[in-house]
C-alpha cells in the first residue's frame, strides 16, 4: 500500500472479480495510439522522510524574512500574523472541503464569508463585497471587465502609480476583453491629476489608480472620483487594506469598486501566493459582481443559515453569460484574512496604521538624511516609501544582502531607478537605523568605487 | 450491511444540539473594549506626532472600520464553532464528481509552512531565492512529463484562469499570422464545465457548442460540420464530464489542427490518467492542470488552487512571463535559475496576475509528486478508476440498478454519471432530494444535475484515496434511502434532518439579498 491509496492486492483482485474484468488495464478504454507505452519518465517515489528534508533543503537556499531583516513590500509585506491563524485554518474542516454548494453541511465556510465581506465593506466603505478573487492584479483585470459590462465603453485610463504587475495583467486581460489601456504619469508619489483630467474622456469605462500609490503616496481619490464622474467612468481604486484602517474609505471618497491585495491580512509571503483578492463596489453593481457571495437565508425550520447567494451572475448556472469565469478562488486565504482582522479588532487596526505611519516617516527622514540619498517623493505616505541615491541600485542591494537587509524593491527606470522601501510593525528603530547606516556605506562605497575606476581611467 | 437512517421526517423531528445552537457572527459577539493583539508603541526617537500632521485630515478616515472586538479565546472557540458546522474531507467519503476529493497528505503542509517557502518575499532577489527557483522549474519539468507538452508556465491561479490563459494564447498565435478578425469562434462540447463557455467570452470569443453522440463522445459530423477557418480553438476535457474517454480523440484533434484551430485541453479529469495517456499525445497544444485536483492541494472550502499550463512548441513563445530559466553552471558548480520578461520574451501575453503564482501551492504539489514519483502517479491513476468502476459496479446492484441508470452504458474512468430519472418518475424523489439526504448519511453528496444534457445527473467521482469499505457505505446508503423513498418519498423531500441546519431557503437569498452585516 503506497501514495496515499488504501487498496490491497487482495481488495484489487476482489474488486476487479466484481466489476466482471481480470485487470485494471481492461478498465482503461484507450485507444493504442494516444496510449502512453512506457513509464512516466519521473523519479520513483521517496519516503515521508526523504520528501522532507529534499523540502527543507530547496527550503534553506532562499533568503526569507526570518534570515534577514526585510524591508520588501510593493503589494506583499512581512506582518506578523498570529499563532490563531495558522491554527484555525489548519483544522480539517476549512481546510479540505470544496466550494459550499451543499450548504446544509457547509455553514461555518458560508458564515466565514459573511463575515468576511462584512469586514471588507467596512475597510472599503462600500455597501458590497465578493467572498475573495484570487489576488491583486486580477482583482484590477476583474474591475475593469465590470466597468465595460456597466458603461458599455472599452477605455482603461490607468495611474502610472498602478503597480507595474497590476497595469501587465489589465493590458494582457485587454486583448481579450477587449478594452484599450492609456497610462497617466505621476506627479512627486501620487497620479498627476491634470494629465489624468486629459486623458478621461467619454470612452473611458474607467478610471484606476492604486492607494496609496505604487510609491506609498496617499493620493486624493475624492479629486479623482471628480475626474471620472465627470466623463462618466467608473472609478477603481486598488487598495492596501492594511492603509484603510485609517485612511479615508474609497466609498466615502466616491470610487465605484475598490479591490486589493489580501496578503497584508494575515497571510504568509508565501513566495506572491496563495493569498486573496478582494473586490468591493456600490450597491447598483450587484448583479455585475464577479465571484462568490455568501448571503444570510433561512432553513425550513426558520433557523438562521447562510447560502451561496445570487449565483445566477456565476459560471456553473449562467455560462457564456456569466459576469466572470472564476470558479476556485481562494477561500481559506480569505478566511485567515478574517481571523487575523478579528485579532487585530476596531481598536487594532487602527493602531497598527498609526505606527507604521509614524515609523514610515520617521524611516524616510532618517533614510533622506544620509548622505547622497534622497527622498522620490514627498507626498503623505503610510507604509512605504521611495528614495533614490546616486549609485547603482544593485550594487547597493547586495552591499546590504551581505549585511543581512533586504533594503527594498528596486525600481525601474520608469520611476527613476530608486528603491521602495517597506515598513511593517515588525522593523524596529533600530533595523531602520541600521538599513540607514548600511545605505550611506553602500552608497558612498560605490561613489568611492566611480571615483577611482574614474581615476585610473584617466 | 446496511446504514441506519436517522431520524424519521416531519414535525416530530427533535432538534440536535447543534440545530439547537443558533448561528451568531462574531460582531454579534463584540464586546466594546474586548481585543486580542498587542500593537506596540511607535518607538519614534523624536517622539509621536499627531497623524494629521502627517497625513492631512481630508485623506484620513472619519471612524473606526466596524471590526469585531474580541479576546483571542472568544475568536478562537468562535471559528472553532463555525468549524464544526462544517463537512469534510477528513470526516468521509467526498465524491463529488469532477472535483477529485482526494486525501490532503499534512507532510504537504508541513513543508509548505518551512520558513525558506512561507517567509519568503516574492521581491526577493532571483540569486536569493534560488531553492523556490529550483522547486518551481522542476515542478514544471514534471508536469512536463506528466502532460506531455514540452513547456509550463506556472502563473495561474486555477483552472478557470489556466483556460483564460490558454484562450489568450490562441489569441496570440492566430494574431501572429493575422487571423484575429476571421478566427472567431471556440468550440466546446455540451457537456463542458462551465467555467470553459465563461472564459471564451472573457476572452473575447463566440461560444459555438459541439453536440455529444449516442456513446457519449464527442458528435463527429457535428464537429466536422461546425470546424471551418472562423474556429480559433476546440476546448475539450478527456475523459470527459461523464467519466468517458473519447477514443475518437486523434481525429478530432486533427480536424481541429487541419482546419487551424488550437486544441485545449481542460485538465479537470487528469486524475484518471497520469502514466496512461497524455494530452500532448492526444494532439493538444494547452493543458492546463488543476493542482487542487490530481496534485493533492486541499480545496479549502474553495481556494486556493493553481492552474499551470503546459505547451506545445507552437504556443510557447507566447506563455505568461516571468518565465524561469536553467542556466548550467561551468565546472559543475550549480545550474543557476533565473526570471525572466518581457524583455526575453517579446511575444509573451504578459502577465496574469502578480508576482511569480500560487507558490505554497506548488511546494505542496511538488512534495506529493515526489511523495509518489511516477510509478505512484500512475497507480493512483489506476486505483481512481478501480475504485469508481467498482462503486458503478455496486450502483448496479439492486435499488440503484433500478432506479439510478448510467447515463451511457461504457466503461467509465475515474468518474461516473447516473441519472436519477428513474427515482424521480418511480419514486417521486429527485437526485436533489438523494443529495439531501446523504447528508443524513454524514457522507457528501455527489455533483448533482451536471453535466447537463443528462436528466436528473449525478456525477460521481470517488478518487483513489477512498478504501473499498467507504466506496461500500455510500453504495450501502444509496440503497437505504431508495428502499424508504419505496416506503414514504417524504422522508427524502424534506432531508436533511440531522446537519446542523436544514434546506435553505435560497430563493429568498436571491430576492433580497443580505450580503454583509447590518449594524
Amino acid at each position: 500500500v503506497s501514495g496515499y491509496t488504501s487498496v490491497t492486492g487482495d481488495e484489487r483482485r476482489e474488486m476487479l472479480a466484481s466489476i466482471g474484468v481480470s485487470s485494471v488495464e481492461e478498465l482503461f478504454d484507450v485507444p493504442a495510439d494516444v496510449r502512453l507505452d512506457r513509464p512516466l519518465d519521473l523519479p520513483d517515489g521517496l519516503t515521508e522522510a526523504e520528501v522532507y528534508e529534499r523540502m527543507r533543503s530547496l527550503a534553506a537556499r532562499n533568503a526569507d524574512a526570518e534570515s534577514e531583516v526585510c524591508f520588501l513590500g510593493a503589494g506583499m509585506y512581512d506582518h506578523y500574523a498570529p499563532a490563531i491563524v495558522d491554527a484555525i485554518i489548519s483544522r480539517s474542516e476549512f481546510l479540505t472541503p470544496y466550494t459550499p454548494y451543499q450548504p446544509e453541511i457547509s455553514q461555518g465556510g458560508l458564515q466565514a464569508m459573511f463575515e468576511f465581506q462584512t469586514a471588507m465593506t467596512e475597510l472599503t466603505g462600500l455597501p458590497l463585497s465578493s467572498a475573495g478573487l484570487y489576488e491583486g492584479p486580477s482583482t484590477v483585470a476583474a474591475a475593469g471587465y465590470l466597468a465595460i459590462g456597466a458603461t458599455k465603453r472599452r477605455r482603461f485610463v490607468v495611474s502610472a502609480g498602478l503597480h507595474p504587475h497590476s497595469r501587465e495583467t489589465l493590458r494582457a486581460y485587454s486583448e481579450g476583453y477587449p478594452a484599450s489601456v492609456e497610462e497617466v504619469r505621476m506627479a512627486g508619489g501620487v497620479t498627476d491629476l491634470e494629465a489624468l483630467a486629459d486623458a478621461v474622456d467619454d470612452e473611458t469605462a474607467a478610471v484606476i489608480v492604486q492607494y496609496p500609490s505604487f510609491l506609498g503616496g496617499v493620493e486624493d481619490l475624492e479629486r479623482i472620483a471628480a475626474i471620472a464622474h465627470g466623463a462618466g467612468a467608473l472609478l477603481v481604486a486598488s487598495c492596501d487594506p492594511i492603509a484603510l484602517g485609517i485612511l479615508r474609505t474609497p466609498g466615502d471618497c466616491g470610487v465605484d469598486i475598490a479591490v486589493g491585495e489580501g496578503q497584508p491580512l494575515g497571510n504568509r509571503l508565501d513566495y506572491g501566493g496563495p493569498s486573496f483578492g478582494f473586490f468591493c463596489a456600490t450597491e447598483e453593481q450587484i448583479r455585475r459582481m464577479p465571484g462568490r457571495i455568501a448571503g444570510e437565508t433561512v432553513d425550513v425550520d426558520g433557523r438562521r443559515g447562510f447560502v451561496l447567494a445570487l449565483q445566477t451572475r456565476e459560471q456553473h448556472i449562467r455560462r457564456e453569460k456569466a459576469t466572470h469565469n472564476i470558479c476556485t478562488a481562494q477561500a481559506l486565504n480569505a478566511l485567515g484574512g478574517m481571523i487575523y482582522l478579528s485579532w487585530l479588532g476596531r481598536q487594532g487596526l487602527v493602531e497598527l496604521g498609526e505606527l507604521l505611519v509614524r515609523r514610515t516617516d520617521y524611516a524616510r527622514r532618517r533614510l533622506a538624511a544620509v548622505e547622497g540619498v534622497e527622498a522620490l517623493h514627498d507626498d503623505p505616505v503610510v507604509r512605504e516609501f521611495a528614495v533614490t541615491f546616486a549609485a547603482p541600485v544593485g550594487e547597493v542591494l547586495d552591499y546590504c544582502a551581505d549585511h543581512g537587509v533586504a533594503a527594498g524593491v528596486p525600481l525601474g527606470p520608469e520611476y527613476g531607478n530608486g528603491l521602495l522601501v517597506a515598513i511593517t510593525e515588525q522593523r524596529t528603530i533600530e533595523q531602520i537605523d541600521r538599513l540607514a547606516t548600511l545605505l550611506g556605506e553602500a552608497v558612498h562605497k560605490a561613489g568611492a568605487g566611480r571615483r577611482q575606476k574614474a581615476g585610473s581611467a584617466a | 450491511m446496511s446504514t441506519a437512517a436517522p431520524n424519521p421526517p416531519g414535525s416530530a423531528v427533535a432538534e440536535t444540539p447543534m440545530q439547537r445552537d443558533r448561528a451568531v457572527t462574531i460582531y454579534e459577539r463584540s464586546v466594546s473594549g474586548r481585543r486580542a493583539a498587542a500593537i506596540p508603541a511607535s518607538g519614534v526617537p523624536d517622539g509621536d506626532r499627531p497623524i494629521s500632521e502627517l497625513i492631512p485630515e481630508h485623506l484620513l478616515r472619519c471612524e473606526p472600520a466596524r471590526l469585531p472586538e474580541v479576546s483571542e479565546p472568544e475568536i478562537v472557540r468562535h471559528y472553532n464553532r463555525l468549524s464544526r458546522r462544517n463537512f469534510d474531507l477528513d470526516s468521509g467519503i467526498y465524491p463529488l464528481g469532477s472535483c477529485t476529493m482526494k486525501h490532503n497528505p499534512r507532510l504537504n503542509e508541513r513543508v509548505a509552512a518551512l520558513p525558506g517557502h512561507a517567509r519568503l518575499h516574492p521581491a526577493q532577489d532571483p540569486q536569493r531565492a534560488q531553492g523556490a527557483l529550483e522547486l518551481m522549474w522542476s515542478l514544471e519539468r514534471s508536469l512536463s512529463e506528466i502532460c506531455g507538452l514540452p513547456h509550463v508556465s506556472l502563473q495561474p491561479s486555477a483552472g478557470s484562469h489556466g483556460e483564460l490563459a490558454g484562450l489568450l494564447l490562441t489569441r496570440a498565435f492566430h494574431a501572429a499570422d493575422g487571423e484575429t478578425e476571421r478566427r472567431t469562434r471556440v468550440l466546446t462540447p455540451d457537456t463542458a464545465h462551465g467555467t470553459n463557455p465563461a472564459s471564451v467570452t472573457m476572452a473575447g470569443y463566440e461560444v459555438v457548442k459541439v453536440a455529444t453522440d449516442q456513446r457519449g463522445g464527442v458528435d463527429l459530423d457535428d464537429l466536422r460540420a461546425k470546424t471551418d477557418d472562423r474556429v480559433a480553438c476546440l476546448m475539450l476535457t478527456n475523459p470527459n464530464t461523464l467519466g468517458l474517454f473519447d477514443t475518437n480523440i486523434a481525429e478530432i484533434t486533427g480536424i481541429v489542427r487541419d482546419a487551424g484551430g488550437t486544441l485545449y485541453y481542460d485538465g479537470a479529469n487528469l486524475n484518471a490518467i497520469m502514466g496512461h495517456s497524455r494530452p500532448g499525445d492526444m494532439g493538444f497544444d494547452i493543458v492546463h492542470v488543476n493542482l487542487h485536483k490530481s496534485f493533492s492541494q486541499p480545496h479549502g472550502g474553495g481556494g486556493p488552487g493553481a492552474g499551470p499550463i503546459a505547451v506545445s512548441d507552437r504556443i510557447a513563445p507566447y506563455l505568461p512571463v516571468p518565465r524561469i530559466e536553467r542556466v548550467d553552471g561551468n565546472n559543475g558548480s550549480r545550474p543557476q535559475f533565473e526570471l525572466r520578461g518581457a524583455e526575453a520574451h517579446p511575444d509573451s501575453i504578459g502577465r496574469l496576475r502578480g508576482f511569480q503564482g500560487n507558490f505554497g501551492v506548488f511546494v505542496r504539489s511538488y512534495a506529493y509528486i515526489l511523495s509518489l514519483g511516477g510509478d505512484g502517479l500512475t497507480e493512483a491513476s489506476e486505483t481512481a478508476v478501480l475504485n469508481a468502476n467498482y462503486l458503478l459496479a455496486r450502483m448496479r446492484e439492486g435499488r440503484a440498478g433500478r432506479y439510478l441508470k448510467p447515463a451511457f452504458d461504457r466503461r467509465p474512468m475515474h468518474e461516473f454519471v447516473l441519472s436519477g430519472s428513474g427515482a424521480k418518475k418511480e419514486l417521486g424523489v429527485k437526485t436533489l432530494d438523494i443529495a439531501k439526504r446523504l447528508l443524513d448519511h454524514n457522507m457528501h453528496p455527489p455533483t448533482v444535475y451536471f453535466p447537463l444534457l443528462v436528466d436528473e445527473a449525478l456525477m460521481i467521482e470517488p478518487t483513489e484515496t477512498e478504501a473499498r469499505e467507504s466506496l461500500d457505505r455510500f453504495a450501502d446508503a444509496i440503497e437505504s434511502i431508495l428502499a424508504e423513498a419505496e416506503d414514504d418519498p417524504e422522508i427524502a423531500r424534506r432531508a436533511p434532518y440531522t446537519t446542523p441546519v436544514r434546506r435553505l431557503d435560497e430563493a429568498a437569498a436571491a430576492r433580497t439579498p443580505i450580503v454583509r452585516q447590518e449594524f
